[in-house]
């Protein structure tokens, strides 16, 4: 899947996406990544042909888009902005008339994949209830399950843990695995950095309509370069030795001195301590988490931009 | 497109064997399931097969022919005419409601459920999505006229005495052919609605509000019906949408009369071009945001 200066500007003059360039390589999992409102859905509705790019292009397994969706479309699983179902009917109900919407679908098959796919997202006790009925977290499951009718080679999936219990969430982890594992390209969008530390191989971030940042999570964690953590009542004392040694961007708090030690052997900032006299109520070097890495990328702000 | 193999992958579950060629039809089928699925639609033809027997008993109950002219003068003496009259009676309230109800609904509805983003990326195609839509909605109209032919049948039969037929034109036939003739008109009466469910799915285009695009639909027959009334304007007449509706009673005569029915026909058919056409130019650009 490939976008080229991918931009759109809605009535009103907002341009909600600018010119992005993805490039998610088949096979990977990548987590698609961003604040609220930096244009991860309307990036999604471009990819599957909801709504027209005011510029730039799709390509979706290797053909442009919108052109070609009624070719591509069948072969990509999709869940975008949260579930949307028939109210007045069953789970089960929904599942069949989606389905039966793709030319392509098998119908002799129809009724033993729908049961397939509610059991993969464990609905099945729940299949016959009136969607009206559902949790908030049922629903999102039945959407994922719409998605699961069909074999896919790519799916696209906008929040798909939005509104999950912790074991619903795991077995989105999981059935996500599972699923790259076949073979299927895995494009997910989500606020869980956490899970895209543990599941994606890839990921780009999206900040106020832009594309920030895309790579791949491992070159994602290098980069992000581990602090030396000093915990001690003797902070001047502590900060004047290790700035001595090199450690540099050293920071004071209450009862810690961090910094970053670059590539000094950490036993040696430790032995020079200790004969310097400082008293160490704790040493450690922490990792910093994708989280970090984030906030650095789309910045600290908490309301949304406009 | 051609009928294409699609792989669907290795293993052994069923669902994993090798899926052959388009179904292009399940999607309409489907339309039938979520229009005559719903309780609503019941519920309206329901009402629709209320008016023949309330017609039928009013008219039982009272006893006397009356001074009503017309089918409602002949019900008494023949329960067939009830069918023809409350058919008639039908067109222009009742039937014209339930066709805006469901028209108004069908793409306005999809959208504010959020529906419609699964259906095109499922994917049903704008296109093949609007066909299935006004397939089922033609089917719907013809269900609501059978209803009120059913209901009449039943209705006039069970209260009325019912025999020959005598025609408009003075003539009698067999209370068969009669009601063929009067399934005839059922069927005309859903072909005369056409253009107003056309101008329904068009609005229901245009918002993802259906009670917005019930509304509008149902102003603008009601405008119709406004400029029909407005004598000094009567060389647009013809080209309203319910100039040729009562063009129905021609089939009662013997040989029938065929110059109004035909030309009514022609004018539902260009109602749909038309209206189909924009819905369909609404529809493949729109964005779809919900
Ligand atoms: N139909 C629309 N008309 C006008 N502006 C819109 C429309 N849809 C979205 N926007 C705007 O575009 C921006 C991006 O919205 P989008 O839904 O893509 O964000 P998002 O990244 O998916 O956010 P979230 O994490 O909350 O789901 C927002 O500022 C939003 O207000
Ligand atoms: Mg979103």
């Amino acid at each position: 899947m490939v976008t080229r200066g991918l931009t759109k500007r809605f009535r009103g003059g907002q341009v909600a996406v600018n010119q992005v360039d993805l490039e998610v390589p088949a096979g990977s999992i990548f987590g698609f990544l961003g604040p609220n409102g930096s244009g991860k859905t309307t990036t999604i509705r471009m990819l599957l042909g909801l709504i027209a790019p005011t510029a730039g292009t799709v390509e979706l397994l290797g053909q442009p888009m919108p052109k070609a969706q009624l070719s591509v479309l069948p072969r990509v699983g999709a869940l975008v902005e949260g579930p949307a179902f028939y109210p007045f009917w069953t789970g089960l109900a929904n599942l069949l008339r989606f389905d039966a919407a793709d030319a392509m679908a098998d119908p002799w098959t129809r009724k033993l994949r729908a049961g397939e796919a509610l059991e993969r997202v464990g609905l099945s006790n729940a299949a016959g209830k009136k969607v009206r009925a559902y949790s908030l977290g049922m629903r999102q499951r039945l959407a994922i399950a719409v998605a699961l009718m069909q074999r896919r080679e790519l799916l696209v999936l906008d929040e798909p843990t939005n509104g999950l219990d912790p074991q619903g969430t795991r077995e989105v982890r999981l059935l996500i695995r599972e699923l790259a594992g076949d073979g299927t390209t895995v494009f997910t969008s989500t606020h869980l950095l956490a899970e895209v530390e543990q599941v994606c191989t890839h990921a780009a971030v999206m900040s106020q309509g832009r594309l920030v940042r895309q790579s791949t999570v491992a070159d994602l964690r290098a980069e992000l370069r581990p602090r030396l953590i000093v915990r001690t009542p003797d902070l001047g004392l502590a900060a004047q030795t290790l700035s001595g040694l090199g450690v540099t961007d050293l920071k004071q708090s209450a009862d810690t001195v961090d910094g970053d030690p670059g590539e000094l052997p950490i036993d040696k900032l430790a032995a020079a301590l200790v004969t310097a006299d400082v008293r160490l109520h704790g040493f450690t070097l922490e990792r910093p988490s994708l989280e970090e890495a984030f906030v650095a990328l789309t910045g600290e702000g908490f309301d949304v931009a406009e | 497109m051609s009928a294409e193999v699609m792989e669907v992958g290795g293993g052994s579950s069923p669902s994993t064997a090798v899926a052959r060629g388009r179904h292009g039809t399940a999607l309409f089928w489907s339309e039938l399931h979520l229009v005559f699925g719903r309780a609503r639609t019941w519920v309206l033809l329901g009402v629709l097969a209320v008016v023949p027997v309330i017609v039928g008993v009013a008219i039982r109950l009272s006893g006397s022919e009356g001074d009503a002219q017309g089918f409602l003068g002949q019900v008494a003496g023949n329960g067939f005419f009830l069918i023809v009259a409350s058919l008639a009676l039908s067109l222009p309230f009742f039937l014209p409601t339930a066709v805006t109800v469901i028209s108004g609904e069908s793409l306005a509805g999809e959208a504010s459920l959020g529906t419609l983003r699964n259906l095109l990326t499922a994917p049903a195609g704008r296109s093949r999505l609007l066909a299935a839509k006004m397939v089922a909605l033609a089917v719907f109209c013809l269900a609501a006229t059978l209803t009120v032919w059913l209901a009449g049948l039943i209705a006039g039969f069970v209260l009325f005495p019912v025999g020959d037929v005598v025609l408009l034109s003075g003539s009698t036939v067999s209370l068969a052919d009669g009601l063929v003739r009067a399934l005839g008109i059922a069927v005309l009466i859903a072909a005369s609605l056409i253009g107003l469910a056309a101008i329904g799915l068009f609005v229901s285009s245009l918002t993802s509000t259906p009670l917005a695009a019930m509304a509008a639909t149902f102003s603008a027959f009601i405008v119709s019906g406004i400029l029909g009334a407005i004598p000094q304007i009567d060389v647009i007449h013809p080209w309203l949408l319910m100039y040729g509706w009562t063009s129905f009673a021609d089939l009662l005569r013997d040989p029938p009369y065929w110059d109004e029915i035909v030309r009514n026909l022609l004018m539902q058919g260009a109602y749909l071009a038309v209206f189909y056409a924009a819905a369909w130019a609404r529809l493949t650009s729109r964005d779809i945001n919900g």
